[in-house]
């Protein structure tokens, strides 16, 4: 069964498709031509005898098919007949264009990129600060943003509820030209186990102690308890004091940024909810879809949207 | 629902039945679209619940419109409409009315379930395996009904309009059995047999010909008796209604890979898909010309009888939307329109225009004679009707063209650098004023069923205060 839909079909499949199409066909043009005429003469008003049966009072003419109805069928036939001498259809026939949707893709990418290459070349041969800086081209870069990233990222590149602002200047993995062209490239996936085997107590504790370190406001003894587990189980991602791990993406804890915090909840409940539960954020790579040269670009747009205009 | 009216030979009680339910969910279906046409428009009334959220809220106008009221239209019309044209009564009454408390319990199974979120995923083809196992047992019991009845008659042949509704029934029951089958895993969870594309073609297969089977071969059976007898006037060719009629029903059985153009499936199987919707139009025009024709010298009848003029347009829009639905499978054509609300505007053409104006027509004709009346309480009422159930499709296919177009042409528009020049979101946006347009047209529609629902009520109340002896003066 499989084999059927493969890109080449077995020859019992194939023979079994051309014969039931044809054989379709066949069958509407026989059964056409079979009731092409009737016998009866029309009357003065034009139409011929009823059959002679009625259905609850309701008669039925002999009337011919109506010429143009019928040459129109014929049209449609011819038309698909043709079809299916020029396109793939008829089984492994594959038609004499040799047409694929695969082809028709290749050559549509094949002539754009011929096309709009030589633009985004020129662009690769400039180093991003520089290219941030380039008005013109952050408008392309703007557009393939737009198209590409802001479903996640958000039209103004601020982000949402798991999806990092990228205007902020605080990096999960990194904000210089390299870091920024890895994570476009090559995706990212960021992973914070559960904490779940701590205990509820436990992870009261460990979240006062991570207000503490943004300096929100705490339960200072709870904090002071929650800081030997931070030392014993957090720091080795997160860092001694909380400033994070961009090798890792380990989010800095004491800036007060908050990833995960849905509208309307509180950071406590957030970071007590990340504790829980653990997270597991995703970037797709993006390479394979719009290509390393325009990633440098769009790479570039990320950077521009944290320069500092006075520099 | 009094027994005064039980016609000597026949079963009318299932008749009104299903003829009543027909406009209750014709109500119920059409209100919840306009309600997702305004959600389109205002997402806050998507009310920020799972339950009223448009995406649950979807399946349940479609099934609400095809399956609740379409299916008590087509139970309905085929019960009368068999039992007057092979002379007979329906082979059990039994049975009868199991098919109608067994619809109306599918119904309202869905009514709980989807907006609760339990859903197969599959178009039109959303409800849970218990469910569609009632559903099943249901529609086998219609085949046997109708079925036997036409074994049952009177008359040396069979009307042309049974064959229409007898190849609907039967074509039902395989594709409903054969798409739905599943392996469950909870009571409310099930997972289809089949795989990627395989299963994609199997869900298009089905999902076209329940537009072919449900939503035209049963329609056209309707068309095939109401058509005639309001008009008083034969049926313009009977070797028509053979050629079309076979033509139809073996065509239509190729065209779902049109659903899945410039997808996971072969090459051939598109192209094949293609070409057969474009045979299509033959046949589909053969039973629009065949009801066309068979009002001429009857045209003037249209002054004066609404009922007629809805089952005239209803042709029309039959006619309009079997052209557009063949060129819409070209795939050129298709590489516009799929995915626009193009499709949107299309399903409505044949869904308003077609199937709800052939069985408002139809159920207009059947009502007073099922309560020994000869007419409708109002005739001007139904007049009403029909001009507001014309403005409000008009409004509605033709701002959903303009979107539809608007769209296909946003998505393909390139930068001379080769990026696309409009974001998704702002096509979205361009399409704001189109979805008023819908909803307006959608409002349109349902004040015309209001009015309906007020004509039957007092057609049904006269003719209960005319039956009931005189109260006696003590
Ligand atoms: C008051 C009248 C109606 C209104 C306002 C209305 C509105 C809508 C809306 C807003 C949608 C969703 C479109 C989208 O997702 O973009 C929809 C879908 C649909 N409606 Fe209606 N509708 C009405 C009547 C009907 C009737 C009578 C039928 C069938 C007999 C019908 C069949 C459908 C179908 C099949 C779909 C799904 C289309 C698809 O997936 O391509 N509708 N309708
Ligand atoms: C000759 C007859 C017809 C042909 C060849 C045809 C063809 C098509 C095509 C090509 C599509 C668009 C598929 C896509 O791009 O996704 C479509 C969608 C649709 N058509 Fe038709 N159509 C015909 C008649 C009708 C009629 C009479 C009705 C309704 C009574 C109807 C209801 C629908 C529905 C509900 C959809 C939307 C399916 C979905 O995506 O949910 N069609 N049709």
């Amino acid at each position: 069964m499989s084999n059927l839909w493969d890109d080449s079909l077995s020859g019992f499949w194939s023979a079994w498709i051309i014969v039931i199409t044809l054989g379709t066909i066949a069958f509407s043009a026989w059964i056409l031509f079979a009731n092409r005429r009737t016998d009866k003469v029309p009357d003065a008003e034009g139409n011929v005898g009823t059959t002679g049966h009625a259905a609850d009072g309701i008669e039925e003419y002999d009337n011919p098919l109506p010429r143009w109805w019928f040459m129109l069928f014929i049209g449609t036939i011819i038309f698909s007949l043709g079809y299916l001498a020029l396109y793939p259809g008829l089984g492994n026939f594959r038609g004499i264009l040799g047409w694929t949707q695969v082809g028709q893709w290749e050559d549509e990418v094949a002539r754009a990129e011929e096309r709009y290459m030589p633009i985004f070349a020129q662009y690769n041969e400039i180093e991003i600060p520089e290219l941030a800086r380039d008005a013109e081209a952050m408008r392309v870069a703007e557009r393939i943003y737009q198209n590409n990233c802001a479903v996640c990222h958000g039209a103004n590149a601020q982000g949402g509820y798991g999806f990092p602002n990228l205007t902020d200047g605080d990096w999960l993995y990194g904000g210089e030209p390299d870091d920024i062209v890895t994570t476009l490239v090559r995706g990212r996936n960021g992973l914070m186990p559960s904490w779940q085997q701590l205990g509820a107590n436990n992870i009261e504790n460990v979240t006062q102690y991570v207000l503490a370190l943004s300096n929100l406001e705490h339960d200072e003894q709870r904090a002071s308890q929650g800081q030997p587990i931070y030392a014993a189980s957090c720091a080795a991602c997160h860092g001694g004091e909380g400033l994070g791990n961009q090798a890792l993406g380990a989010p800095n804890l004491t800036n007060d940024i908050w990833l995960y915090q849905a509208p309307g909840q509180s950071v406590a409940d957030s970071v007590r909810q990340t504790l829980r539960n653990g997270r597991n954020g995703h970037m797709p790579a993006q390479a394979a879809y719009i290509g390393e040269e325009r990633v440098h670009l769009v790479a570039a747009y990320v950077y521009s949207l944290n320069l500092d205009d006075e520099e | 629902m009094s027994t005064a009216f039980e016609h000597p030979t026949y079963n009318y009680k299932v008749v009104r039945q299903f003829a009543i339910m027909t406009v209750v969910w014709g109500i119920v279906g059409m209100a919840i679209g306009v309600i997702l046409a305004a959600q389109l428009v205002w997402p806050q009334l998507n009310l920020g619940l799972p339950w009223t959220s448009f995406g649950r809220l979807r399946p349940l106008h479609t099934n609400a419109v095809i399956f609740a009221f379409g299916g008590s239209a087509l139970f309905a019309t085929s019960y009368y409409v068999v039992q007057r044209t092979c002379q007979t009564r329906l082979i059990s009454d039994k049975l009868a009315a199991f098919t109608f408390w067994g619809w109306q319990a599918v119904i309202v199974a869905a009514v709980i379930t989807l907006p609760m979120g339990f859903t197969t995923s599959k178009e039109y083809a959303e409800l849970e395996w218990p469910i569609n196992i009632l559903l099943a047992v249901v529609w086998v019991t219609y085949a046997i009904v109708f079925l036997g009845t036409i074994k049952i008659r009177k008359t040396p042949h069979i009307y042309v309009a049974n064959w229409f509704f007898a190849a609907f029934i039967l074509t039902v029951a395989v594709l409903h059995i054969v798409n739905n089958a599943a392996i469950p895993v909870t009571m409310m969870k099930s997972y289809s047999i089949y795989a990627g594309a395989i299963d994609a073609m199997v869900q298009w297969w089905y999902g076209h010909n329940a537009v072919g089977f449900f939503l035209t071969a049963g329609f056209l059976g309707m068309m095939y008796y109401f058509v005639p007898k309001q008009a008083e006037r034969p049926v313009y060719s009977y070797r028509l209604s053979i050629v079309h009629f076979w033509a139809l029903i073996i065509i239509y059985m190729w065209a779902g890979p049109h659903h899945l153009h410039y997808t996971a499936l072969p090459d051939w199987a598109q192209s094949l898909g293609m070409i057969m919707s474009i045979i299509l139009l033959a046949p589909s025009w053969g039973g629009m010309i065949n009801g066309m024709m068979t009002l001429s010298g009857a045209w003037h009848k249209l002054r004066t009888d609404p009922t007629l003029r809805f089952l005239v347009v209803a042709l029309s829009f039959y006619g309009m939307s079997t052209f557009e639905g063949p060129m819409m499978a070209i795939k050129t054509v298709n590489a516009l329109s799929h995915y626009t609300d193009w499709t949107i505007g299309h399903v409505h053409s044949g869904a308003l225009g077609w199937v709800a104006m052939i069985t408002i027509g139809s159920i207009y004709h059947l009502l007073p004679r099922l309560y020994g009346q000869t007419d409708m309480y109002s005739v001007k009422l139904i007049a009403v009707h029909f001009w507001l159930s014309t403005i409000g499709t008009v409004l509605y296919i033709a701002a959903m063209w303009v979107n539809g177009i608007l769209q296909g042409l946003m998505w393909r528009a390139v930068n001379p650098d080769g990026t696309l020049m409009y974001t998704f979101i702002e096509s979205v946006e361009a399409s704001g004023p189109g979805y008023i347009v819908r909803w307006i047209g959608g409002l349109f529609w349902i004040t015309g069923m209001l009015l309906m629902a007020l004509n039957t009520y007092m057609t049904i109340k006269r003719s209960t205060a005319a039956q009931q002896p005189l109260p006696q003066t003590a």
